[in-house]
């Protein structure tokens, strides 16, 4: 047998198809463990939505919420609120929430359903803090013009009553409003965009 | 023949003990005219070793479980502070930990900053330079995925900030996130995981590269103060002539190193294991709380440089990739040195003035870079750190050019004591 020469050309590719095959089943071998550190079914399950009494917010007062194991804040807007939030567009990096950061229904100048209701993921877009509710209109610390809203303690970005984000601070877009609909006048869902028993909004 | 050189002898046959005590410690021939700097390699293995016990005797207690216990308190945390009130010597075992994970740090910024200085990273030593910036950035995964662990505030929302760091990654970036902490906010899926890599993967990891490290470095030899080779001026025996045995005479200067070291190390471990919040930040004290942010996050002081970094660019586009990726270029940047660097001479004792001002300002941003990571950003500490950022990167990129224009003195033919 060993009078015949070596096959280079046949070792080569013999040498080429095993270490292709040995990479295909590496990775198909990998892939379990990589997969199993994706979010588990009870962590997905967890993700189910949750149900909010707004009956008991007073005018201007907050409640926060745990949905996904994030913040959800519902805010009660006041009228005055209302009223402040059209007049510093010019200063919001978003005014208009062009960016996708809220479900289309949304999509309007007080970004809600209902006008005086506010409910928004209470996680700052910038590193993931979750900023203080901030209602003093001109606190001392954040300038005579602060029209209230929020602020995030780790650097600094302020977001206005709507959650839009204002210009020249870390945070690089408006905070996310959740998929929500109103069970009853009292019920607010949030997690799911309507319940075919809710009848609009 | 005695009975222990027979069983010496039997064992060399089989497994080569007396060659490996030869080439690595009594016929390892290191420059002679080793200083001050060179104390930080030996105390680097030193904290290893402390950090791997008490790290064994703390997994005996330690439980990573992110749920309530009956009183309300996570598992984690309240696994911690039973550590510290009801484990006998407990106290002593998680102090040593913690303090040694910023110890650690300490010998090794001093150890790197020698093999800069020094020119240790130059040809023929580049893989060693490489395996050491490996062994740091491990180190970094190492500790940040340790500061977790004790559940605390700061540990909770330290993690959320950086895993959120690769949330900002073009495309992949939510994704990414999300697999990192296998679930949509930082849970106990994410405090198993980083327990895992954290008592498990990483040391593993760490001490395959440190033994790389250290084939590496006795393959080419160490370098010195003066930089110059020593294997180049070798005597009739073949020995460099400026070269001792490793043992007996370094490992005497090293454990000399060794007492002064563990001096201040059982100061800081007895009388301020907090290190005034440096070492265990006051807000971690508070159990771990998802629906509220501290007032103020800093990373543990050894991040901070990096963390101001990141704070000083503002976001491009809608995006805070530029700031995260600028933070991860200041880090790997270490791996080009030993090709940025032209000069003809090593040390910085032949170096001409330019690169010792381009080094001072080196240092300079990255102690201000590392105070400015701790405090609060203002608008007029955030252009400070913008300056000291370009300053830091500026060091590096501009590497090529000052070494090169620089005038330097003539090396010396062998070393000078």
């Amino acid at each position: 047998m060993s009078q015949q020469e070596v096959d280079r050309e046949r070792r080569k590719f013999l040498v080429a198809a095993t270490a292709a095959m040995g990479t295909v089943g590496a990775a198909a071998v990998a892939w379990p463990f990589v997969a199993s550190m994706l979010p588990s079914a009870r962590a997905k399950a967890a993700g189910a939505p949750v149900e909010v009494d707004i009956s008991k917010i007073e005018p201007g007062a907050i409640l926060a919420v745990e949905w996904r194991g994030k913040p959800v804040w519902v805010v009660y807007r006041t009228k005055e609120m209302l009223d402040l939030l059209g007049k510093h567009d010019d200063q919001l990096a978003d005014p208009l929430s062009d960016m996708p950061q809220q479900p289309d229904y949304c999509k309007n100048k007080n970004r809600s359903i209902k006008e005086q209701y506010l409910v928004a993921v209470g996680i700052c877009t910038h590193l993931g803090c979750s900023p203080t509710y901030r209602k003093e209109i001109g606190a001392a610390d954040l300038g005579a013009d602060w029209p209230g809203g929020f602020f995030c303690p780790c650097h600094g970005s302020r977001f206005d009553l709507a959650a839009r984000v204002f210009k020249g601070v870390p945070a690089p877009t408006n905070l996310e409003i959740p998929p929500h609909n109103y069970v009853s006048d009292s019920l607010l869902l949030v997690g799911v965009d309507s319940k075919v028993e809710s009848v609009g909004a | 023949m005695n009975a222990l050189q027979k069983l010496l002898g039997w064992v060399d046959a089989r497994f080569p003990l007396t060659a490996t005590y030869k080439a690595h410690l009594s016929e390892y021939y290191a420059p002679k005219n080793f200083n001050f700097w060179y104390f930080f390699g030996s105390l680097a293995l030193l904290v290893l070793v402390i950090q791997i016990v008490t790290g064994i005797f703390l997994v005996m207690h330690y439980k990573p479980d992110g749920s309530l216990n009956a009183a309300g308190v996570p598992v984690a945390f309240a696994s911690v502070e039973y550590i510290m009130r009801d484990v006998d010597w407990g106290w002593l075992v998680r102090y040593l930990h913690s303090t040694g994970a910023s110890a650690f740090f300490v010998v090794v910024y001093l150890h790197m900053f020698r093999g800069m200085i020094y020119g240790s990273y130059r040809k023929p030593r580049e893989l060693i330079w490489i395996f050491g910036v490996i062994i740091y950035l491990v180190l970094m995964a190492e500790a940040f995925m340790g500061y977790l662990l004790p559940w605390g505030q700061m540990s909770y929302w330290g993690a959320q900030v950086i895993i959120n760091l690769f949330a900002a990654v073009p495309f992949i970036g939510n994704d990414l996130s999300l697999w990192i902490r296998g679930d949509f906010v930082v849970g106990d899926a994410t405090l198993n995981r980083f327990f895992s890599f954290h008592v498990i993967a990483m040391p593993l990891v760490l001490l395959a590269l440190v033994a790389a490290h250290l084939v590496a470095l006795h393959e080419v030899g160490s370098n010195n103060p003066d930089g110059v080779e020593i294997k180049k001026k070798k005597g009739e025996d073949g020995k460099p002539l400026d070269g001792i045995p490793f043992h007996p005479y370094y490992t005497v200067k090293d454990i000399l190193g060794v007492v002064v070291f563990l001096i201040a190390f059982s100061a800081v471990v007895f009388f301020a294991p907090e290190m005034g919040g440096y070492f265990l930040e006051a807000n971690n004290f508070i159990p771990a709380d998802p629906l509220k942010t501290p007032a103020h996050i800093a990373p543990v002081w050894y991040f901070t440089p990096y963390y101001a970094i990141l704070r000083a660019v503002p976001p491009l586009l809608g995006s805070q990739f530029p700031g995260v990726l600028l933070m991860g270029v200041a880090v790997l940047i270490f791996f080009a040195l030993p090709w940025l660097d032209r000069s003809p001479v090593k040390s910085i004792r032949y170096r001409g003035p330019i690169y010792k001002w381009f080094l001072a300002a080196f240092v300079i941003s990255f102690i201000g870079l590392g105070w400015l990571g701790i405090l609060p950003a203002t608008p007029l500490y955030t252009w400070i750190a913008r300056i000291l950022s370009v300053v830091y990167f500026a060091f590096f990129l501009l590497m090529p050019w000052y070494t090169k224009i620089d005038k330097t003195k003539p090396e010396p033919e062998r070393v000078t004591g």
